[in-house]
């Protein structure tokens, strides 16, 4: 009888634990993001321009060095930093200068924003320096978008590709 | 720190009362939370590998080898699906409960330090392979859980290249993604078990698996809930599109939407600050450590019992160090030593009956509360009680407080851990007719602050470990109180209750060998009684 009535109870404490679980596996809902925004995200990693010029070693200069050392072109390490700005509907939006990473400076700048617009006609200019240059711009391009609910589009940066690209 | 505990303390005392009444302490889950974490981690585990027979490594085929498991194959791998789900989901809370209530218990500093704090990789260990799970199903709820993940993790200084990058785009996510996920989501795992193995590695007797009906009860639960609410998806991830509403599951991401409210950098911080104060929760202050326990080698016959009945492991048996004919004695390891005093209540020598032209000595005592000690207390209070049905009340530090029920024809006696006492001196007190009646109480029943006192007393007077209470004694002048901290009415009461049905003794009245039916046990928790 004992048994009985502590299998019942032992019923009874499981079925609140289930609904406790089986509630909150699932719910209340959480919105991270709503239907009247999307977002747009710059989204890069690039190596600044080094800060000095290259020099190349002569002949005599590289008999004086052991075999393995005989590097012709020898760089500075350290890269300039990257200047980024993004303007939405000519609105400044962005602006951020990013150091290279690493202990030398000689790494590369990492670029993740995100930008939370309306959905809707956008024009949006992004531009970049890479140089150091104090004034202009080494990089610019202006796109308008229709952005849809929630759509997620990137401002990319690829050199080899001839800089700004959006995905 | 006190006040937090005690708040947790009377957070938990209701809870655990309503429990032991419902289901009784065999049953009760709080008694069993870190079996029935690993319980839950084997079901996890079996389902986990079912799951991974029929899971796709890939963008698309992740996903769909998900939906075909849900619905296709709802009837096995769909329920496998879902216990493993909802199994995972009960491990993190009973992980937390079981943190929760060992703090309120005062179970995580002194000697307990060690297990305490490796159970702080255990905590990021099981969010880990949890959160790794969540993104293998590739729905939208993954994209979501694999953007903040990444997004926090490049915070970090050590990558050159975002990590989160990989999931804004469908062009930058690689099919070789999911291999590298399913690796993590077998290695955390494999992890967490030697983690758990080390966890355990100072407690001697860890119970590992809850009481076959607990366990049985649990898993009919855990498969009814699979067939009432399968776990299912939320819908393929679609990385152009920003994930929006979602049915998150509360036990693995309650700390996502905190990244929608602060920065990466002071969600390490906070991250960082609550592992360095768990870790540091033992030292805070660390506890007031009593005098280890003590070999007396001139009485220890390395018999073992003390060996057997320590629930830390501080104790082993090394070569005998003085000559003595016995092979082996007893070696106290003063790191591992609670001072519970379990060892002396378990050994041969810790008797009150032996010659008193001798000093009394066990082979292993506390130093501060000698087994003479022990002895000379209860002859003297013997001396002062008076009236009819004499009782001495035998307590616990730890559970409810005897003094509480002190009074006329009642003497108390609190030890350490009522595991302490050594049966032969209820014989003493009964044979010599010092008292009517013993009662001894302590901890909550299936709550033992030093995890055995209860079940090694019990298993004593029952005959059914060393030392046994002797078959003479009579089982109706010994009453067994269980109330735990706080559960001063309900002691008061079964004494009051016990008091009035002890017979005076008859004169010459001759001992029993086999000892008429021995009194009911109490073990009715405190509620709010104190």
């Amino acid at each position: 009888m004992l048994k009985l009535r502590q299998a019942l109870g032992l019923a009874a404490v499981l079925a609140v634990f289930a609904a406790l679980l089986g509630y909150f596996t699932y719910r209340p809902s959480y919105v991270h993001f709503t239907d009247d925004q999307a977002l747009i995200k710059i989204s890069f990693t690039l190596g600044g321009k080094r800060l000095g010029k290259c020099i190349r070693r002569t002949r005599a200069q590289l008999q004086k060095l052991p075999p393995h050392m005989r590097k012709v072109l020898i760089c500075p390490r350290e890269r300039h930093p990257v200047h980024v700005e993004v303007l939405v509907d000519n609105q400044p939006r962005y602006q951020a200068t990013v150091n290279a990473a690493g202990l030398s400076k000689d790494g590369s700048s990492k670029f993740y924003h995100g930008l939370v617009v309306a959905p809707g006609k956008h024009l949006i200019v992004a531009r970049l320096v890479d140089s150091g240059r104090k004034t202009g711009f080494d990089f610019e391009i202006e796109k308008a978008f229709e952005l849809t609910a929630r759509q997620h589009l990137i401002i990319d940066f690829q050199r080899d590709r001839g800089g700004f690209i959006f995905r | 720190m006190n006040g937090l505990r005690r708040a947790l303390r009377a957070g938990f005392s209701p809870f655990e009362a309503g429990l032991d009444r419902l289901v009784g302490p065999a049953w009760n889950p709080l008694n069993h939370l870190g079996a029935l974490g690993f319980f839950f981690y084997w079901i996890v585990a079996v389902s986990g590998i079912y799951l991974y027979i029929f899971f796709d490594t890939g963008t698309t085929s992740a996903y769909l080898s998900v939906e075909y498991m849900t619905n296709k194959q709802w009837y096995a791998a769909g329920v496998m699906r879902s216990l493993h789900r909802y199994a995972s989901d009960a491990l993190v809370l009973f992980m937390v409960i079981h943190m929760a209530r060992e703090f309120s218990l005062d179970r995580y500093r002194g000697a307990r330090w060690f297990t305490w704090v490796t159970g702080v990789p255990i905590i990021w260990l099981v969010f880990a392979a949890g959160i790794t799970g969540y993104w293998m199903v590739w729905d939208k709820l993954a994209h979501y859980v694999a953007l903040i993940t990444t997004q926090w993790f490049d915070w970090l200084p050590i990558f050159s290249e975002s990590i989160a990058r990989n999931f804004i785009n469908p062009d930058f996510i690689d099919n070789r993604f999911f291999t590298l996920l399913v690796f993590m989501h077998i290695i955390l795992p494999l992890i967490l078990l030697a983690v758990l193995w080390v966890h355990l590695q100072r407690v001697s007797r860890p119970r590992i698996n809850p009481p076959r009906g607990l366990a049985i009860g649990v898993f009919a639960m855990f498969l009814a809930l699979s067939f009432i609410q399968p776990a299912v998806s939320q819908g393929p991830a679609d990385l152009a599109k920003v994930p929006g509403t979602l049915k998150l599951d509360w036990f693995y991401l309650a700390f996502y939407p905190l990244f929608d409210i602060w920065s990466s950098g002071t969600l390490w911080g906070l991250a960082g600050v609550l592992t360095i104060l768990i870790i540091a929760l033992p030292f805070m202050p660390p506890m007031k450590r009593l005098a280890v326990a003590k070999v007396d080698l001139e009485n220890c016959n390395g018999c073992t019992r003390c060996l057997d009945d320590c629930p830390f492991a501080a104790i082993t048996m090394a070569p005998r160090s003085d000559g003595r004919h016995y092979a082996r004695e007893a070696v106290v390891d003063p790191s591992l030593c609670v001072s519970c005093g379990i060892c002396a209540g378990a050994c041969p020598t810790a008797t009150p009956f032996r010659d008193r032209s001798k000093e009394l000595v066990s082979g292993i005592e506390l130093p501060n509360l000698p087994i003479a000690g022990l002895r000379e207390r209860v002859e003297a209070l013997s001396a002062k009680l008076g009236g009819e049905a004499r009782v001495i009340v035998f307590g616990c530090d730890q559970g409810t407080r005897a003094d509480s029920v002190a009074g006329d024809g009642v003497a108390t006696i609190s030890l350490p851990c009522i595991g302490m006492l050594p049966p032969a001196f209820i014989d003493y007190i009964l044979s010599r007719r010092l008292a009517e009646g013993v009662v001894l109480s302590g901890c909550g029943e299936g709550e033992c602050y030093f995890r055995f006192g209860i079940e090694w007393t019990e298993a004593r007077l029952a005959g059914e470990r060393n030392p046994r209470l002797r078959k003479r004694v009579p089982r109706e002048r010994i009453a067994r109180v269980w109330a735990g901290r706080g559960g001063n009415r309900t002691l008061s009461r079964a004494l009051a209750t016990f008091r009035a049905g002890l017979p005076p003794f008859a004169d010459n009245a001759p001992s029993t060998e086999e000892g008429p039916p021995e009194a009911p046990r109490v073990y009715e928790k405190a509620k709010s009684d104190a």
